[in-house]
C-alpha cells in the first residue's frame, strides 16, 4: 500500500473543566490511505467529535502526532491551521452550514476566495464544475432557502470539493435528512470515492456507516474496532429497493 | 481575500439590514453635519468680527486716560482727563511712526431739527479723524482745518442720525440742526459703517471740529482721548511705544510708576474679539465632535450585534480557511463603509444646513474646505476606531464554538 494520507499516533486530548480534567481522547492511532471511505462511529461522549475536530485541523491535540498528507498538523497557530484546512480539507456538516442570502454558486466559491493564487474567473469555473458534479448546475443562482435539505447538502458537498482536498470530512451529513435523501447523499459520497477522493465520515447511525468501506468504532476516547465493512451497501441498489416516493414527496 | 470581494461582502451585509444600517449611519451623518455646520457658523462669526474690526479704520491707536486717584479715592475712568491739544501736537511732531493724530472730546446731547429730535453722541475731532478711521463723506464734504481753527459750527452726520432727523434718504447737507441749542450747519453725510464688534451702531454719530465742541458746546479745556494711526500695520507696536514715551515725559511720570492712561491698538482689539469668536468656534465644534463620538459608539454597538448574529457565518468562513486577518478586515470594512458613507452624506447635509442658515438667518456662514476634510476624515477614523474592537472579537472566535453557535 502507498503512504497513508492521514496518520495519527498516540493522540491524546484533555479538557480542563474547572477542577476536573476530561480525557476526551486517550491515545488514538489511525491511518487512512488514499481513496478510502472510512466511517467513524461511536456513542455520544465517545470522543468521536473531538477526534473529528483534530483530524479536521479545527483543534490541536494535547499530545501525539498528526500527519496530514505528509505535513505535521500539531503545534500549529490558528492561521496555519486555517491555511492547512483551506488547502487540504473539505468539510460537510450536519446542518449544511451554507451562508444564507448567498447563492449556491457563491457558497461553493467560498473556500477559493481565501486563496491568493486563484483568479476570479478560475474560481467561478471550478465552483461551477463542482456544482455540476453534484447535479445542481441549473440551481447555481438559487439561495439556500430556495433549496431542499438534500440540495443544500449537495451544495455543501460541492463546496467541500472545490479546493481539491486530500480528504473530505463529513460530520453527520445525513443527520438532518430523511432516509431517501440520506441514501442519495451517501450515493454522492460513494461516487466521489470511486473517483479517488478520500472520505472520512462521522456518524452514529449504523445504517449510514454500512455505505462506507471501513468502519472505525470509538468508545471512551479509544478506537475499539477498526474493520473493513462487511457487506458494504451500494446506495444505487438501496435506492431501487426503496418504495417509490409518494406524490406529496415529488411535489 | 481580494479588496473588491471584501467590499461586496460589506455592502451585501449592510443591505441585509437596511433600516439598521441607515440608523447607524444617521449617527455619523448628524455628527459630521454638525461639525461642518458649527465650524461654518463659527467661521462666519469670526469673519463678521474681523470685518467690524476692519471698520474701525486702519492701524488705529486709541489713547484713553486711566481712572484718577485723588487721595486714595479712585474715580471713573476718563473723568480726570488732562490730555491737551499740545500733547497731540507733540505726538505729531515727535513720533515718526505715527501718521495721524487727533484729540477727541465726546458729549451726549439732544439734536433738534424742525420739530424732530434725536439723542446721540457728538464727537469733536480734527479732520484727520476721518483719515484714521478711513471714513468717507458720501454727500457734501468734510469740515476743514480752517473750520477747526475758527471753531466753526459745522458738523458731519451719520446715516442713522440723518434718517431720524431729516427723514429716510433725505439729503441733510446744508441744513442746520441744533446741538444743545447751538446751531450747526451740516457739511456732509458720513458713509454707513454698520455695527461694530460690540453690536453698536457706528452710524449713530455726529462729528464736529474739536475746538467747536470743546469751547462752544462743552466749555472745557482738555481732550478726553486721542485717536492716532501708525504708518503701517507693522509699525503699530513702535508707534504706540512712542506715544506712551511722549505722554509719560510730558506728564512727568517717573520711571517705574504706572502710566495713568491706556493705549489700545487695533491689533489688541482684534485679538480680543478674535479670541472670543475662537472660543465660540471651539465650543460649537466640541459639541459637534461629541455627537460624532456618539455616532461612533452607535457603530460599535451595531457591529457587536452583527458579529454575534453572524457567529455561525464566521465559523463557516474560518472552517473553509479564512485567516483571522480576513475576518478582521471583513468587519472593519463594514464599519468603514457605514462611517464613510455616513461621512459623505453628513458633508452634504452640513453644507446644506450652512447654506440654509446663511439664507434664512442672514448669518455670515462660511464652510471652509478644511472643515469638510477634517470632519470627513474624522468620520472615517471613527469607523476604524469603533469598528476595530468588534472586528477583532470576530477574528478571535474559535471556529468549533462558532460553528455550533445557535
Amino acid at each position: 500500500m502507498s503512504n497513508p494520507i492521514l496518520s495519527v499516533k498516540s493522540l491524546v486530548k484533555t479538557y480542563q473543566m474547572g477542577e476536573m480534567t476530561v480525557h476526551a481522547l486517550r491515545g488514538v492511532d489511525l491511518e487512512v490511505y488514499p481513496s478510502e471511505f472510512v466511517a467513524i462511529s461511536g456513542p455520544s461522549g465517545s470522543g468521536k467529535s473531538t477526534l473529528m475536530n483534530i483530524l479536521g485541523c479545527l483543534d490541536v491535540p494535547t499530545s501525539g502526532q498528526y500527519l496530514l498528507d505528509g505535513e505535521a498538523a500539531q503545534n500549529l497557530t490558528r492561521d496555519d491551521l486555517s491555511r492547512l484546512r483551506n488547502r487540504k480539507l473539505g468539510f460537510v456538516f450536519q446542518s449544511f452550514n451554507l451562508l444564507s442570502r448567498t447563492t449556491a454558486l457563491e457558497n461553493v466559491e467560498l473556500p477559493l476566495l481565501y486563496r491568493r493564487d486563484v483568479s476570479p474567473s478560475e474560481i467561478r469555473d471550478r465552483a461551477m464544475a463542482c456544482l455540476a458534479a453534484v447535479g445542481l448546475a441549473e440551481r447555481a443562482g438559487h439561495y439556500p432557502n430556495q433549496l431542499s435539505g438534500g440540495q443544500q447538502q449537495r451544495v455543501a458537498i460541492a463546496r467541500s470539493m472545490v479546493n481539491d482536498p486530500v480528504v473530505i470530512l463529513a460530520d453527520e451529513p445525513t443527520g438532518n435528512l430523511d432516509t431517501r435523501t440520506s441514501i442519495e447523499i451517501m450515493g454522492l459520497f460513494q461516487g466521489l470515492n470511486t473517483k479517488g477522493i478520500t472520505v472520512l465520515l462521522v456518524t452514529h447511525e449504523p445504517d449510514i456507516a454500512q455505505f462506507s468501506g471501513r468502519q472505525v468504532i470509538v468508545r471512551d476516547g479509544k478506537i475499539v474496532r477498526d474493520i473493513p465493512t462487511p457487506n458494504q451497501l451500494s446506495a444505487r441498489e438501496e435506492l431501487i429497493k426503496l418504495p417509490p416516493p409518494s406524490v406529496e414527496e415529488l411535489i | 481575500m481580494r479588496p473588491t470581494a471584501l467590499f461586496m461582502i460589506a455592502l451585501r451585509s449592510l443591505s441585509r439590514n437596511k433600516l439598521r444600517s441607515a440608523l447607524t449611519m444617521l449617527g455619523i451623518i448628524i455628527g459630521v453635519a454638525a461639525v461642518i455646520a458649527m465650524l461654518a457658523v463659527g467661521q462666519g462669526a469670526r469673519a463678521a468680527v474681523e470685518k467690524s474690526i476692519a471698520s474701525l479704520g486702519s492701524n488705529v491707536i486709541i489713547v484713553s486716560p486711566g481712572a484718577p486717584n485723588q487721595s486714595g479715592i479712585r474715580l471713573e475712568a476718563g473723568s480726570n482727563s488732562h490730555f491737551s491739544e499740545t500733547d497731540a501736537d507733540a505726538i505729531r511732531a515727535q513720533a515718526d511712526q505715527v501718521l495721524y493724530v487727533t484729540p477727541m472730546v465726546r458729549t451726549g446731547g439732544q439734536l433738534k431739527f424742525s420739530g424732530q429730535n434725536w439723542r446721540t453722541n457728538v464727537y469733536g475731532v480734527y479732520p484727520e479723524y476721518l483719515l484714521i478711521r478711513q471714513w468717507n463723506v458720501v454727500s457734501g464734504s468734510s469740515f476743514t482745518v480752517s473750520d477747526e481753527r475758527g471753531a466753526t459750527k459745522v458738523c458731519l452726520v451719520g446715516k442713522t442720525v440723518a434718517n431720524n432727523l431729516f427723514g429716510e434718504d433725505a439729503d441733510p447737507v446744508g441744513r442746520t440742526l441744533r446741538i444743545k441749542n447751538e446751531p450747526f450747519r451740516v457739511a456732509g453725510l458720513l458713509e454707513s459703517k454698520g455695527q461694530n464688534a460690540l453690536g453698536q451702531d457706528q452710524d449713530d454719530i455726529v462729528i464736529a471740529p474739536f475746538s467747536t465742541i470743546l469751547h462752544k458746546v462743552l466749555g472745557g479745556t482738555y481732550a478726553q482721548s486721542f485717536f492716532a494711526s501708525a504708518v503701517s500695520g507693522n509699525a503699530i507696536p513702535d508707534a504706540s511705544k512712542q506715544i506712551e514715551d511722549i505722554l509719560r515725559r510730558r506728564m512727568r511720570i517717573p520711571d517705574g510708576a504706572a502710566s495713568d492712561f491706556t493705549i489700545r491698538t487695533q491689533t489688541d482689539i482684534a485679538a480680543a474679539a478674535t479670541s472670543t469668536s475662537q472660543t465660540l468656534t471651539v465650543l460649537l465644534a466640541s459639541i459637534a465632535a461629541i455627537s460624532l463620538l456618539v455616532g461612533g459608539i452607535g457603530i460599535m454597538n451595531i457591529m457587536l450585534v452583527s458579529v454575534t448574529e453572524r457567529t455561525r457565518e464566521i465559523g463557516i468562513r474560518l472552517a473553509v480557511g479564512a485567516l483571522g486577518r480576513d475576518i478582521l478586515l471583513q468587519f472593519l470594512v463594514e464599519a468603514l463603509v457605514i462611517s464613510i458613507l455616513g461621512g459623505l452624506l453628513g458633508v452634504l447635509l452640513g453644507v446644506g444646513t450652512s447654506a440654509f442658515l446663511a439664507s434664512t438667518q442672514g448669518w455670515a456662514v462660511s464652510v471652509s474646505p478644511v472643515s469638510v476634510f477634517v470632519a470627513f476624515g474624522f468620520s472615517a477614523a471613527t469607523g476604524i476606531f469603533f469598528g476595530w474592537y468588534p472586528a477583532r472579537k470576530a477574528a478571535q472566535l474559535n471556529p468549533i464554538d462558532a460553528l455550533r453557535y445557535e
